[in-house]
């Protein structure tokens, strides 16, 4: 039982990055605009969140400034796209590479130092329930405002007024901006919410997974998080289900390394991607689904003739 | 008030001098970086820029480095211009220097003639089968091939790694996770005496001048252009998007294992785990910034080259972080999309005429 406990509170921690990550995206995503470059937000969350957390010596810190670097990041995005109408797709590649490249240059007095890891809330009694009491009461806070930011999330999208506007303008930015929304504004706040989002799950990584800072660590979980929102087709609530799947995936695979099963590791390690394929594949199958509910202006353009 | 107006055709002026001031911002915001890093500009950028292209070793690397991302860039610039994302030439890459290593590695005491070109045969081979799994996968289940081609970068890596430290390690190696040196049989010839430059220069050259007459004189090309400007009249025209989808995958990633196994066998002579630094992606650049043209792409894949050689030769001659050529790299890259405004856009000061506020 004790391992099982243990077993479960590593796939939280490998999921609550992915369901930061994913979150942001899909209100990106919601408006119209695919942001590419989840992974160079997620990198420069992760360098931010620990360089910060080194210097201040507090990881919540260091958590703030992760999440502004990576809105930050999203702003360069939106300036590129919605104001200066560059190509999304390839914008946001740019912004991964200039992100990896950035952050091994700001992180690189950082490799091998150690940090104040964000601690996990110990509740009396509550906590020493076997089990459930680490497992529900025991998590980091971040754990428990993933739950927060992704319930909010899928209240406002679908019971505001400002769910509504978000996803008008994301399904028809023409008509969006002939009632009078402003289309730019909108896609701009959407970006940097989604900006915001990825580099809190990077510092995630950095300041509690880990966590230590190494170049390069996000190893395509920005890319893993992207693929969520399609597995989710666009539904704020089965984000959850993509996000701790591929969180299980992640932990199985270095369990069995440990239990040495025999398979190489480089093998077992293909797993996580491998399973997004696979993922990819059984969900897009489903076209009038993806057409159903997918945003109908996804990565397309925006330039009013006046 | 600053408002964008649409021209009526894109400008070839501006799409010729785009990239020029793309350039030019770029060496600009480097001069700062290096300032910022506590490096003085200009010897930095001297050393960064000028000092490789002053000797023939500079020259003779510069065409090592270019020749992938020349061979790659052609690949990707054609299936860009489809609107067919392969982002994993990263991969492509690694499965071609795969398949093309294994067969000098499996023919290891064979010294014939034919070993080389049935290497790069099936280097070409290795790079299209797996730009083949995201082609089939977008057609038969609509799944986006970004992701997909993405994704099987990071296998083919990890697949890298396991094969050098296990099935294809060098026995003699100190369990290093490398392979065996390659023999001459397997190595592409140099071209000039005592320097590394080799063979496949000549056939990167060889593919910007079949990309060129591919585009500019036949219907496919013609095709696949028509496909990424409008889509829509393509579908009118009849154009069969799966057959195209599928031309320019292969393509892409045919060109990309050639460039794989060419790396291989010419620059490094072995397999092991850092055959590519990012060359798969660092073509995406080139692609962009010859503007999807192949002879844009040649002289996008000498720039990138530099940057390479230029971050080299800066970290051993002033000491600066070899990371600094990611960060220039996508700088560039940012440039190079926002000056693409100047193409379609004219920029207008002032409110519109006629329009009242």
């Amino acid at each position: 039982m004790e391992s099982l406990t243990l077993i479960t509170l590593s796939v939280i921690t490998a999921a609550t990055p992915l369901l930061f990550a994913a979150t942001g995206e899909l209100v990106t995503e919601k408006s119209g605009v695919l942001n590419l470059g989840v992974e160079g937000m997620m990198i420069m969350g992760a360098v931010t969140g620990f360089g910060v957390g080194v210097i201040t010596g507090n990881p919540f810190v260091g958590v703030l400034a992760g999440t502004a670097a990576g809105a930050a990041m999203a702003g360069l995005f939106a300036f590129l796209t919605l104001g200066l109408l560059a190509n999304q797709v390839a914008t946001g590649l740019a912004l991964t590479i200039f992100g990896i490249g950035l952050s091994a240059l700001v992180g690189k007095g950082f490799v091998g130092v150690t940090v104040n890891a964000m601690q996990r809330i110990e509740i009396p009694i509550l906590t020493d329930i076997p089990v459930l009491g680490p497992i529900l009461f025991g998590q980091d806070p971040l754990v428990y405002f993933s739950f927060i930011l992704l319930g909010a999330t899928a209240f406002v999208i679908r019971k505001t007024r400002v769910g509504l506007i978000l996803r008008a303008v994301g399904d028809n930015h023409d008509a969006a901006h002939a009632i009078g929304y402003s289309v730019v504004l909108v896609r701009s706040l959407a970006v940097l919410f989604g900006g915001a989002c990825c580099g809190l799950a990077g510092a995630y990584l950095s300041l509690v997974y880990t966590p230590l800072w190494a170049e390069n660590m996000t190893a395509g979980r920005g890319w893993i998080a992207l693929a969520l929102v399609v597995f989710a087709t666009w539904r704020p609530g089965r984000l959850i289900l993509g996000a701790y799947l591929f969180g299980g995936i992640t932990i199985l695979q270095l369990h069995a390394q440990g239990a040495g099963w025999g398979v190489p590791s480089q093998i077992m390690s293909m797993l996580p991607y491998i399973a997004t394929i696979v993922v990819l594949v059984v969900i897009s199958g489903d076209k009038a689904k993806i057409r159903l509910n997918a945003p109908a202006a996804l990565g397309k353009i925006f330039h009013p003739a006046r | 008030m600053i408002r964008l107006q649409t021209r009526g055709e894109a400008s070839r002026v501006m799409a010729l001098t785009a990239p020029l001031i793309a350039v030019t911002l770029t060496v600009v915001t480097g001069a700062i970086l290096f300032e910022a890093l506590g490096k003085p500009a200009g010897p930095t950028l001297h050393a960064y820029f000028i000092q490789p292209l002053s000797t023939r070793f500079g020259l003779s690397e510069l065409l090592v480095k270019a020749t992938p991302l020349v061979l790659i860039g052609i690949g990707l610039s054609i299936g860009f211009r489809a609107n067919v994302w392969n982002i994993g030439a990263e991969g492509q890459l690694t499965l071609g220097a795969i398949t093309g290593g294994a067969l000098a590695l499996a023919f290891y005491e064979v010294d014939s003639p034919l070993l080389l070109p049935g290497m790069l045969i099936a280097g070409t081979l290795g790079g299209m089968a797996w730009a083949a799994i995201p082609a089939y996968l977008r057609i038969r289940f609509n799944a986006n091939e970004i992701l997909v081609s993405l994704m099987l970068t990071y296998v083919a890596g990890l697949f890298l790694s396991y094969l050098v430290s296990g099935p294809l390690r060098d026995p003699d190696g100190f369990n290093f996770p490398e392979s065996r040196l390659f023999h001459d049989a397997a190595t592409l010839p140099t071209l000039m005496q005592g320097l590394r430059a080799h063979w496949g220069a000549v056939i990167a050259l060889f593919a910007v001048i079949a990309a060129w007459v591919f585009l500019s004189r036949t219907i496919l090309g013609f095709q696949l252009k028509v496909l990424g400007d409008a889509p829509r009249a393509a579908s009118f025209a009849g154009y069969r998007e799966p057959r195209l989808v599928w031309f320019s995958l292969l393509l892409g990633g045919g060109l990309a294992g050639l460039a794989g196994v060419i790396e291989v066998s010419g620059a490094v002579g072995q397999l092991n785990p850092s055959i590519s630094p990012g060359y798969g992606f660092t073509a995406i650049i080139v692609a962009f910034l010859g503007r999807l043209h192949p002879l844009g792409v040649l002289i996008g894949g000498l720039m990138m080259a530099l940057t390479y050689i230029g971050g080299e030769n800066a970290q051993i001659a002033i000491g600066l972080p070899v990371s600094v050529t990611g960060v220039f790299q996508g700088v560039l890259l940012f440039y190079v999309l926002a000056c693409d405004l100047l193409i379609h856009y004219r920029i207008k000061i002032g409110r519109p005429v006629g329009v009242k506020a």
